[in-house]
């Protein structure tokens, strides 16, 4: 073949190294200007209903605009918070609530996963499709007939009520089954042979292992649940067993105005658990979201 | 035959594994679903013993109702804004992020943070910020010599505005689906494409980046595009489908027809609607799964 | 093309040195192959070459100018990956035009739709679809130019990595265990070809393997590194000749040399279990010593070796692989615990029974290493160097074989 010299380009050819570095630096200049003006709208909510938690009244309504409080009165917002609504109880019956859904959710979702994975049983096909297509609805269909039969039973205004419609988390089932799929065949063999139960299997050697898939899932659920506005406000009117935004909405509305200050200490009493809990399990967190994908 | 009675007992146990979920489904999603038909075709109303089949009139009455057809058009419209702006912004931050060594954990809490945050609580943070005379924005649009903006007054604002807080909250989610598709490309093909020219963030873009990122946006768009249509949080909240009409969704809709005026025959009508157009994403989505396994 | 120079090459990630003050000169148009084992940063080394790793100190210069600022297309060099690193979402026509659209058309000229508007890129793209054509009739792949890489053979991938490569007529060629990921049977044809490759091109090759027998087969050098250093740097025939130091002793040669540790005698001879070794070692007595024996230079008695005064220790067969045209013995030494020698010999009869035979070889044909593993030098004798080249001696025993 012929040799030919290579081709460059009379740009290539005049790059010196004062140039290199400054072509650098302008790029990372403008990637992190960018970044941060985002970070600053992301992050303004936040900034600011900590600075108003600890505002007195006269600064929150004064027009001028102030960054730091003159006068700390975060003991005094905060207080009345606690006091004048059940912020406390709020959190106690999202915790409440979320933790029932959870533990009902996983015992019937990793047998089913297991059976649908691993096990031949007539209906196997039936089962698996429903699931696929109960993963497109979402609450919001259902609600209206679980309602009256909610209210038929006399139910409604309860701990039950509020967990009910989502004991049952089709997606779990199938985050769970792919899951336990790739689970080798071998090691269930060999279970079965030393001697196990089925039911044994599934929780003692099956499950243990799909202890990431379990944490993304429970990440999810909890995520989800404790943040959930639309069934609570629908099949609860009693404010003491409200759940954190259902509690947040009737404090905004009914308890204090226009008393900022007050408001945004509740807002942080309420939001504070799950973001605290983030910023320890990030990694988690993520994967939790990455896995799961769906909101 | 011992063989074929442990093959029966296997089979008992899958369905026995199966039937807790199996029941669950039938009474969650399919009884309901059934009872939700069946009703659109009545004149039930909660609390009324009696009820008569008027066939479609509800279907009719529907279709031409005023509100619910501006509901369906502003929760499109919310759709139409949020879509785009969360997707090419979270695409933007995570390319950006994910070049990152030092600093991409710090813009990943930042920005993740809204996903775990209590909207409810969050939503009247904003409505804090918005306030035409109290909130930081409108101090900082006077400061600036602008005149007060009423973001969540004006009709011609309000969903628009509910539209930003939207994007808020889901760049961060869609961010770290970015960032999950991202790092499942190979460094190789990068420093490949180093190797053969393409030395600018564009052409990196255009050349690797936007390809093979392909799939992952697909998918981020069906997903966005649902949990826009399901707004409903920060509209109960902030203006309760104020103002005139201008923020009536379709969730909100069939909130307060159903669980309000407790018009059920009527809201089922109003469910099925909603769900029709969830299907058609989640169709959309399940395809665009399939399709997943590329090149 | 090019001459390269590296100068002072150090790389540490944190407190661990990856690369150790690497000074190598590339002759122009030479094949120069860096081996070793995993972790000896030859991969690193060839990384910093190609702009796409900073170095930590030292520098890199191409025909005496300086190219550490340089971006890595900038730097004329080209890249084959171990993976291949072809873009799965194009041809291997998109593939191989790449580098040639990225050099040649302006910003402007590549992006979506607006490409559309330049009368100019058409003429552009038809040059380069000559180009792309023409290297890909060489490399064979020119009906290939529709498919993706998925769909297509390791040995396929290969090529177009290669085409890819190619079409930049690069200045050097940096290739990345290249090899590695095909099978063994066209890993030795595509050996031959990359040989062929480089004698067509004339372009400076850096070649990375940590095999031994690629290094050996197509370098014109071999830098042997090991530890961020390179501890050897010769022709093929020097490192298997002359081995610097144990390491590259060991790594070079297959079946491995043969080691046996030894003292150095109060006459100066080598003492080693079951023998002695008259060799001027310089070296005091009581100095403890290794002695390197490559596989070919031991032969056993019954095969009448023409050796001159040979060396010769008792041993036992302990196991035999025939691989057809030649066998590998490998012996116990008697009244050595776990000594053993590996010999290789032409021919494919069973050349010894049971009981002990000697085993022998002569002085000259032995590599010494001190205490610390270095080569020591040893005063020219006429047995010196490579044993003679044995015929094929007519094997005696066949013991039922």
């Amino acid at each position: 073949m012929q040799a030919t010299l290579p081709t460059r380009t009379a740009s290539e050819g005049e790059v010196s190294p004062a140039a290199a570095m400054i072509r650098r630096m302008t790029g990372l200049f403008f990637v992190h200007a960018f970044l941060l003006a985002g970070a600053v709208f992301i992050l303004l909510p936040f900034v600011w209903m900590l600075v108003t938690s600890i505002k007195p009244p006269e600064e929150v309504f004064s027009a001028e605009l102030s960054f730091w409080p003159d006068r700390f009165y975060g003991l005094e917002n905060y207080g009345f918070a606690l006091t004048a609504a059940p912020v406390l109880r709020f959190a106690l019956n999202g915790v409440i609530v979320c933790t029932g859904i959870l533990v009902v959710q996983l015992l019937i979702a990793i047998p089913c996963a297991y059976a649908l994975a691993k096990l031949q049983f007539p209906g196997r096909h039936l089962l698996f499709i429903l699931v696929l297509l109960a993963l497109c609805i979402p609450i919001q269909v259902p609600a209206l007939p679980i309602y009256v039969a909610l209210a038929w039973l006399g139910l409604l205004n309860t701990y039950f009520s509020m967990m009910v419609p989502f004991f049952l988390s089709v997606f779990g089932i199938f985050l769970f089954r792919q899951f336990f799929r790739s689970f080798p065949d071998d090691i269930i063999h060999a279970a079965r042979l030393d001697g196990m139960s089925e039911f044994e299997i599934v929780w003692r050697i099956v499950t243990p292992s799909a202890w990431p898939a379990i944490a993304a899932f429970s990440v999810f659920s909890i995520v989800a649940h404790w943040n959930d506005l639309y069934w609570p406000l629908i099949v609860i009117s009693d404010i003491n067993l409200a759940p954190p935004p259902l509690g947040m909405m009737y404090f905004a509305d009914a308890e204090t105005g226009s008393n900022y200050g007050a408001l945004t200490a509740a807002a942080t009493v309420l939001t504070a658990p799950l973001v605290v809990t983030f910023l320890f399990a990030r990694r988690r967190f993520i994967e939790g979201i990455t896995m799961t994908g769906v909101k | 035959m011992p063989f074929r009675r442990q093959f029966l007992w296997q089979k008992l146990t899958g369905a026995g594994f199966a039937l807790p979920a199996f029941l669950l489904l039938l009474a969650l999603h399919v009884v309901p679903l059934l009872v939700l038909a069946a009703l659109s075709f009545t004149d039930y109303e909660l609390g009324v013993v009696t009820f008569e089949w008027v066939g479609l009139d509800n279907y009719a009455q529907a279709f031409s109702d005023e509100v619910f057809r501006r509901s369906l058009v502003n929760t499109l419209y919310y759709v139409a804004i949020v879509l785009p702006g969360s997707v090419i912004l979270a695409l933007l931050v995570a390319v950006l992020v994910h070049q990152r060594k030092r600093t991409r954990s710090f813009y990943e809490i930042v920005y993740f943070l809204p996903v775990t945050s209590t909207l409810i609580a969050m939503a009247t943070v904003w409505q804090f910020l918005l306030h035409p005379s109290l909130g930081v924005i409108n101090a900082a649009l006077r400061k600036l010599g602008f005149s007060e903006v009423p973001f969540l007054s004006d009709p011609d604002l309000a969903l628009p505005t509910l539209a930003v807080i939207g994007i808020w909250q889901l760049v961060g989610f869609n961010m770290i689906l970015f960032l999950a598709g991202l790092s499942s490309i190979p460094r190789d093909l990068y420093e490949a494409s180093a190797i053969d020219g393409v030395g600018n963030g564009i052409d990196r873009f255009l050349t690797i980046t936007w390809p093979l990122l392909g799939p992952t946006t697909l998918f981020v768009i069906v997903t966005t595009s649902i949990t826009a249509f399901k707004l409903f949080d920060t509209v109960a909240v902030m203006t309760k489908g104020g103002p005139q009409g201008s923020t009536e969704v379709i969730l909100y809709a069939i909130y307060l027809e159903g669980f309000y005026y407790f018009r059920t025959a009527y809201a089922s009508v109003l469910t099925l609607v909603f769900l029709t157009f969830v299907v058609i994403f989640s169709v959309i989505q399940t395809f665009v799964l399939d399709r997943r396994t590329h090149y | 093309m090019a001459q390269l120079d590296l100068r002072g090459i150090s790389k540490s990630f944190g407190d661990t040195a990856v690369l150790r003050d690497i000074d190598l000169s590339i002759g122009d148009g030479e094949f120069l192959t860096l081996v070793g084992p995993s972790g000896c940063g030859k991969s690193t080394l060839i990384r910093i070459i190609a702009g796409l790793e900073p170095q930590t100190a030292g520098s890199i210069e191409v025909d005496g100018v300086g190219i550490d600022h340089l971006r890595p297309h900038e730097r004329r060099v080209a890249m084959v990956f171990q993976s291949y690193a072809l873009y799965p979402h194009m041809t291997v026509f998109q593939n191989l035009a790449l580098p040639l659209t990225m050099a040649r058309l302006t910003m402007a000229e590549r992006l979506p739709l607006v490409r559309l508007l330049s009368p100019r890129r058409r003429r552009v793209m038809a040059g380069i679809g000559q180009e792309v054509g023409a290297v890909a009739e060489q490399l064979q792949i020119d009906r290939l130019l529709d498919r993706r890489p998925a769909q297509l053979s390791g040995g396929q991938r290969q090529r177009v990595a290669l085409g890819r490569a190619m079409v930049r007529h690069p200045a050097v060629f940096l290739m990345d265990e290249p090899l590695s990921n095909l099978d063994a049977k066209l890993r030795v044809h595509m050996r031959s070809e990359l040989a062929d490759l480089h004698a067509r091109l004339r372009a400076t090759f850096v070649y990375v393997t940590h095999d031994q027998v690629e290094a050996m087969t197509m370098s014109d050098r071999v830098a042997m590194m090991h530890g961020g250093r390179i501890i050897q740097l010769g022709t093929p025939a020097q490192l298997y000749d002359h081995p610097a130091n144990l390491t590259v002793a060991q790594f070079i040669g297959s079946p491995t040399i043969n080691l046996i540790k030894g003292r150095i005698g109060t006459d100066g001879a080598v003492e080693i279990p079951g023998g002695r070794i008259d060799l001027a070692t310089g070296l005091p007595a009581g100095a403890e010593v290794t002695v390197g024996l490559r596989p070919e230079a031991v032969v056993p008695a019954p095969l009448a070796p023409a050796f001159q005064d040979p060396v010769r220790l008792p041993a036992r067969l302990h196991r035999r692989e025939n691989l057809g045209p030649e066998q590998i013995l490998h012996f116990d030494l008697v009244g050595a615990e776990k000594a053993g020698l590996t010999c290789r010999v032409m021919g494919n009869e069973s050349v010894v029974a049971d009981e002990p035979v000697d085993l022998l070889f002569e002085a000259g044909a032995c590599h010494v290493f001190n205490a610390a593993g270095e080569r020591v030098a040893l005063p020219a004798t006429p047995a010196s160097g490579r044993p003679p080249v044995r015929s094929v001696a007519p094997l005696i025993g066949g013991t039922g074989a």
